[in-house]
């Protein structure tokens, strides 16, 4: 086959998704805002969303989460994101609004915000990017990181008596009473990138839908900020975040208690 | 037209006036002298008439960003706080400059540093005029002095707000925010429509008509140092456009004043009485009442104190406008300073004390 032949549209087995332009991403060589990225793009565009989404964006390495995707963007202060977003949803009800967040972000600066707008059942999408790491900063410790784990801030690894214990917000998302679905993913393999693809769109249409707040966290990493190759990067986080961070979904409801 | 007087609080005159000139969403958190702001909105329903979304954030940090997301994507947003309150929101202030979104907010202030006090105050003229945020930038800032304009510049500041897309800020204090007095309200317009949104603010984040243009973004967030120094010209120069197009004050009896006094809010209130009672001494005496605290009425202030030999500014703090006063008659004219603190509103004859033994041996 020539590669005429190959990138013939029938031939294609997958495409870029169109509301993704060609705007060289920052991301370093295997991380996984890249992935997330496009499956947002390509869930988006099969809702046929499009002229209704407002995406707000972090400060984190997703900060310029605007220059990749073609939809309208607010690049929020660091963990502000729900705040934007709850204003946003409750004066434009009929539109999907998602914040894009890493776990600094989320769980540490924001955690006040995050834990509010997913409490008041706001109909808004939370994705959740878990490395483990401040990786926008160069690789300092994130109320995520697992014990041991070894950061720019922690270079002996994180100390329960020095830096107390992780901080798994999912879990905790899933006994706030206005969160209808919460789900915990990755996107280190096809299949992976699959199932992570439909918990949004899931968590999309329930926005829409306005069906409760909804939270799809994606356990992640950071190659750089875990000083490490991709390849072993993905190893690791099968190894050591999965077992703290389990996958799989862990609330679906269809409905809010009145 | 509407012209009937009601009589209520500055406070709950902010809260009708919002919903009457078609604000789209109010977001705050309760703090004392201002909170009748949100408890009136919440008693009115407004969302069960205009549509006016009305929500008590977790935070005042949530309720600035509220307003940056809503702000944002075109809609006319405004929150109220005092002092406490306002000081939390500074980052906001400057991510919304920086960005170039339009909101109200409100800051009936009282008494500080810190917890400071319950009672009112006039303290926070530096942070609200020269910002407490990061980086170059300016609010607008409209000081009302009475119920009545408490009311009018609701509307007048979102329409600067928009105008200029910047935030605007009417800074009261707690005096205007828990007096009675009677108000005319203004009469009700109706919310803005999509259409009418788009074409006021193209560049708002809320989707429509993506097809057919670029998406919209707001970021602050720029790497490149000459596209930032850019960026920070073309502020710049907007704020200049400011400066020369939207000073407001007023004059009382200047034309023939050897002496000037000056203050905003409530301290002007109390300063024209001052005025009152030494004119009746035989002192020509004349008020000017700064109502833009930013851009500070400088040509206005000068044109008024002409003849003055002596400038007395009066605030409720340890002398902070005091300075732009200076500034603005480039210390060609002594300037002295009453000012009380903690809370403590002066009476008139203080005043009138005050200047007796400085401003008025000039
Ligand atoms: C108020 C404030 N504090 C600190 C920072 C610096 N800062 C930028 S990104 C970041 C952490 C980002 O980590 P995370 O949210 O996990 O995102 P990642 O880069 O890992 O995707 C910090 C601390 C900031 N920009 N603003
Ligand atoms: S530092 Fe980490 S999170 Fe940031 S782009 Fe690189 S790999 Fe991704
Ligand atoms: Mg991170």
């Amino acid at each position: 086959m020539t590669k005429e032949e190959i990138i013939r549209p029938e031939n294609l087995v997958c495409g870029k998704p169109t509301l993704m332009n060609d705007a060289p991403m920052h991301y370093c060589p295997g991380c996984s805002h890249g992935v997330v990225h496009k499956i947002i793009a390509e869930v988006i565009e099969e809702m046929q969303m499009e002229e209704k989404t407002v995406g707000i964006c972090p400060v984190g390495c997703a900060v310029f989460a605007y220059r990749y995707l073609d939809v309208d963007w607010q690049e929020a202060a660091h963990g502000r994101a729900p705040a934007v977003a709850t204003a946003i949803k409750r004066l434009w009800p009929d539109r999907l609004v998602f914040t894009y967040q890493g776990d600094g972000d989320l769980a540490c600066i924001g955690a006040c915000e995050t834990i509010h707008a997913l409490n008041r059942g706001e109909k808004i999408t939370v994705i959740f990017i878990n490395n483990a790491i401040y990786g926008m900063t160069g690789g300092q410790m994130a109320p995520t990181t697992l014990v041991g784990m070894k950061t720019a801030t922690c270079p002996y690894g994180r100390d329960v008596n020095l830096h107390g214990y992780p901080l798994n917000m999912t879990d905790l998302a899933v006994n706030l009473e206005g969160t209808a679905y919460v789900t915990r993913q990755s996107v280190h393999t096809v299949a992976a990138i699959r199932k992570a693809k439909r918990a949004i769109r899931k968590a999309f249409e329930n926005s829409i839908n306005g069906i409760g707040s909804n939270m799809v966290e994606i356990v992640s990493t950071c190659s750089a900020g875990w000083k490490t190759s991709p390849v072993k990067a993905n190893k690791w986080m099968e190894e050591n975040m999965f077992k703290y961070y389990h996958l799989g979904d862990l609330k679906d409801v269809g409905k809010l208690k009145d | 037209m509407n012209d009937e007087y009601v009589l209520m609080k500055g406070n709950e005159a902010i809260a009708h006036a919002a919903i009457r000139c078609g604000c789209d969403g109010y977001f705050g958190y309760p703090i004392t002298p201002q909170s009748e702001v949100l408890e009136t909105l919440s008693l009115l329903k407004p969302w069960e008439t205009t549509g006016m979304v009305v929500l008590q954030a977790e935070s005042e940090v949530a309720a600035i960003n509220m307003l940056y997301g809503g702000g944002g994507s075109g809609k006319r947003v405004m929150t109220s706080s005092s002092s406490p309150g306002v000081a939390l929101m500074q980052e906001g202030f400057s991510y919304m400059a920086a960005c170039e979104i339009p909101a109200l907010i409100v800051n009936v202030q009282r008494g500080g540093p810190g917890l400071g006090t319950i009672q009112p105050g006039q303290c926070d003229y530096y942070q609200a005029t020269i910002g407490g945020g990061n980086g170059d930038y300016n609010v607008i800032v409209l000081a009302p002095n009475s119920v009545q304009e408490m009311a009018d510049f609701v509307d007048e500041a979102f329409k600067l707000a928009f105008r200029y897309r910047m935030p605007a800020m009417i800074l009261s204090d707690g005096v205007i925010g828990q007096m009675m007095e009677r108000v005319k309200l203004p009469e009700q317009k109706p919310r803005r429509t999509e259409e009418e949104i788009y074409a006021e603010c193209p560049w708002a984040t809320n989707g429509i008509n993506l097809k057919n243009r670029k998406p919209n973004f707001h970021s602050s967030l720029e790497s490149d140092p000459l596209l930032m120094d850019k960026r920070n010209e073309a502020l710049q120069a907007k704020y200049a456009k400011v400066k020369e197009c939207e000073t407001r004050a007023e004059s009382v009896s200047c034309e023939d004043a050897e002496y000037l006094l000056v203050g905003f809010g409530s301290m002007s209130r109390i300063a024209e009485e001052a005025m009152h009672l030494l004119r009746n001494e035989g002192y020509k005496v004349g008020l000017f009442r700064p109502i833009t605290l930013w851009p500070f009425p400088e040509r206005e202030l000068r044109e008024a104190a002409k003849n003055a030999k002596g400038i007395m500014v009066c605030e409720m703090n340890a002398g902070q406008m005091i300075n732009d006063v200076r500034l603005a008659v480039s210390c060609q004219i002594p300037c002295d300073h009453y000012g009380r603190m903690g809370g403590i509103v002066p009476d008139p004859v203080e005043v009138v004390e005050a200047m007796k033994q400085t401003t008025l041996k000039r």
